[in-house]
């Protein structure tokens, strides 16, 4: 069976759950090898195993974490060269999306990005124009090159004993030419990760700056919380946590909308989700057009009231 | 210095946009486009180089016909001369192709700042940067929510999933911008008729040396092969809170689907 490479996506040792994701979906399309960058192999290496790598190529040179993308694109191509794999797989991160731009260009090969699902072929599924499009498409030349999105399949366990085998690369000059200077670490919320998470509860304009009301609900359901551009442009929630077009594209299992009108840019972002709720005060605003459940009401009084309302039951 | 910014031409988004029933491309002809507005944070950030020291800005479009409109716009927020990249074998290119052609143009033009939006609102791939970063062996510093450019140096701080971080470089080198970069200004009326006198080239595959086999659909290292409209989704329950019940219907919904 040919041999597909899965770029780990992984804080120091722990796997992030995406990349168990990318080790299901490489089993359709052959044995999955999986290539860890950076120190901490050993403590990744029992959730790589449990997700069927058959093999763990590590990579430890330094610069591939002090430069920006374009060492491990280096560092991959290097890789490829030598396991000659069927298809590349990776997360579709901002910075999975250049190292893979980067590698295609290296191995004259087609780039497919934000994939939705990937089956035998590889046929790829993506969501396009603000998700009112399913897109199949294929690479035609050179190795497949696929960035996949968070959730794009349920992982499922395959448990083997993957070897690791250590692999030195040559990282040109060229490479290190951009690089990271400082690194503020981003605060800890407690939440889910926005792009992981089942639940998802999202404020925008019309919370009128407070998130209070959105937070706690969140908190209620166990959910993340997301943002609508024009509740981030006005400073009201980071801009990490924008649903959208130019945030983050999100497919839970519920998404709901508070205050937010639901413009094209957010439905960009959202539309997939399984499940939509929206409470607006406005009943002509057109997110009611998406929804599976919609209150028309104001939010300061409908959150804290469903948020007491779960509490109890789930008491 | 020369700064270049890669500008697309797209179709509108809150038009009707669609495929090309013949052969899956984007319809870019059928529909209203426009200059990316993702691709006016790039024009913003040239221009604010521009002002803060000594620059020309050429604005850069790979497109058909109407693709020029884009080219107008740039000029008219104030870019002082214009490239459009324009040939019928350009048609179905994709990123890998598109990103050969700008880099050949690019190099023609001996930029020493290339800037680029974050992604074209249309195919939003977001990779073209990083690829003619690749082609030209430059490097790149992307998604620049704050940028500083400082003699040779470019700095900007980057807002990532688990951190942000400051990342440098120095020129020649590759900048793409976020949404939160800056402002884009609106054209002035002053602009939009100094633009009319501004230089504006038009560039043939043959003018950069590319033959039509390198680029457009032959060439195309992708292939769509099924393009499906999404169902439209089937109209939910929607109450009115008036009463003050809208919260407990609510939660019973959530109860009923499973998700308490
Ligand atoms: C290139 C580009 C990219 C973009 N990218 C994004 C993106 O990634 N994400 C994004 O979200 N937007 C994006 N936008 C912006 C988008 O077009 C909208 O402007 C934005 O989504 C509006 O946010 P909103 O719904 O919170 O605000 P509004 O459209 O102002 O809607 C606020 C809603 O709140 C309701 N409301 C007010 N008060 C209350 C109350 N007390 N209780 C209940 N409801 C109330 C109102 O009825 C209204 O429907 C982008 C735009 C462009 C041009
Ligand atoms: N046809 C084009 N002409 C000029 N610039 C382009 C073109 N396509 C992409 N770009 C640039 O590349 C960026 C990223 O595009 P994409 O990878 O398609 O999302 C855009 O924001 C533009 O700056």
């Amino acid at each position: 069976m040919s041999n597909v490479l899965v770029l780990v996506d992984h804080t120091g040792g722990t796997v992030r759950k995406t990349t168990a994701e990318l080790l299901t979906i490489a089993r359709r399309l052959g044995e999955p090898v999986a290539v860890y960058i950076g120190d901490g192999v050993q403590d990744a290496l029992p959730a790589l195993g449990q997700y069927g790598a058959t093999k763990v190529i590590a990579l430890t040179n330094p610069e591939l974490s002090q430069y920006l993308v374009a060492p491990k694109a280096e560092a991959l191509q290097q890789v490829a060269a030598k396991v000659e794999p069927s298809a590349i797989l990776i997360s579709s991160s901002a910075e999975g999306k250049e190292i893979a731009a980067r590698l295609a260009v290296k191995l004259d090969s087609g780039l497919i990005t934000d994939a939705v699902d990937v089956q035998e072929g590889p046929v790829t599924t993506q969501s396009v124009f603000a998700g009112n499009y399913t897109v199949q498409a294929k690479v035609t030349h050179g190795t497949p090159i696929i960035t996949v999105k968070p959730n794009s399949a349920t992982p499922e366990a395959a448990e083997t004993s993957p070897e690791v085998e250590e692999f030195d690369v040559t990282i040109s000059d060229a490479a290190k030419t951009a690089r990271i200077t400082d690194s503020k670490p981003r605060e800890a919320t407690g939440r889910p990760e926005l792009t992981e998470a089942a639940i998802i509860v999202s404020g925008g304009r019309g919370t009128g700056g407070d998130f209070g009301p959105v937070e706690a609900f969140a908190d209620s359901l166990g959910a993340a919380v997301g943002a609508s551009r024009a509740a981030v442009d006005s400073g009201w929630y980071p801009h990490a946590y924008q649903v959208g077009q130019t945030g983050k594209t999100v497919s839970p299992q519920l998404y709901v909308a508070a205050g937010i009108s639901g413009a094209i840019q957010h439905r960009a972002g959202m539309q997939t989700s399984k499940t939509i709720v929206a409470v607006n005060k406005d009943e002509e605003a057109p997110i009611f057009e998406l929804v599976d459940f919609g209150v028309v009401g104001d939010l300061h009084k409908v959150l804290p009231a469903a948020t007491e309302e779960v509490t109890k039951r789930k008491s | 210095m020369k700064i270049v910014v890669c500008a697309k031409f797209v179709p509108d988004a809150t038009a009707d946009r669609r495929f090309r029933s013949e052969d899956n491309t984007v319809d870019r002809a059928g529909v209203d486009g426009l200059l990316s507005e993702l691709d006016e944070y790039a024009v913003e950030a040239a221009l604010t180089v521009k002002e803060n020291g000594d620059a020309e800005v050429t604005v850069l479009t790979v497109g058909p016909e109407q693709a020029a409109d884009a080219v107008k716009k740039g000029l008219q927020m104030g870019a002082d001369a214009g490239v459009h990249v324009i040939d019928d074998a350009i048609h179905g290119s994709d990123a890998v192709a598109t990103s050969l052609i700008l880099a050949k143009a690019l190099s023609k033009l001996e930029a020493d700042l290339v800037v680029f939006g974050m992604g074209s609102t249309d195919g939003g791939m977001g990779v073209v940067p990083a690829m003619v970063a690749e082609r030209l062996g430059l490097p790149a510093v992307t998604l620049g929510s704050e940028v500083t450019v400082d003699g040779t140096t470019v700095k900007i701080r980057r807002d990532g999933d688990l951190a942000s971080d400051t990342v440098e470089g120095t020129l020649p080198l590759v900048l793409s911008v976020s949404d939160q970069a800056n402002e884009p200004r609106y054209p002035s009326f002053k602009g939009i008729m100094a633009a009319k006198k501004k230089p504006v080239e038009t560039w043939s595959l043959a003018d950069l040396e590319l033959s039509g086999d390198q680029v457009g659909q032959a060439a195309a290292w992708t292939e769509v092969v099924e393009v499906t409209a999404r169902p439209p989704r089937t109209a939910g329950t929607i109450v009115a809170d008036e009463d003050g019940s809208g919260a407990a219907q609510l939660v019973e919904f959530l109860s009923t689907n499973k998700f308490l």
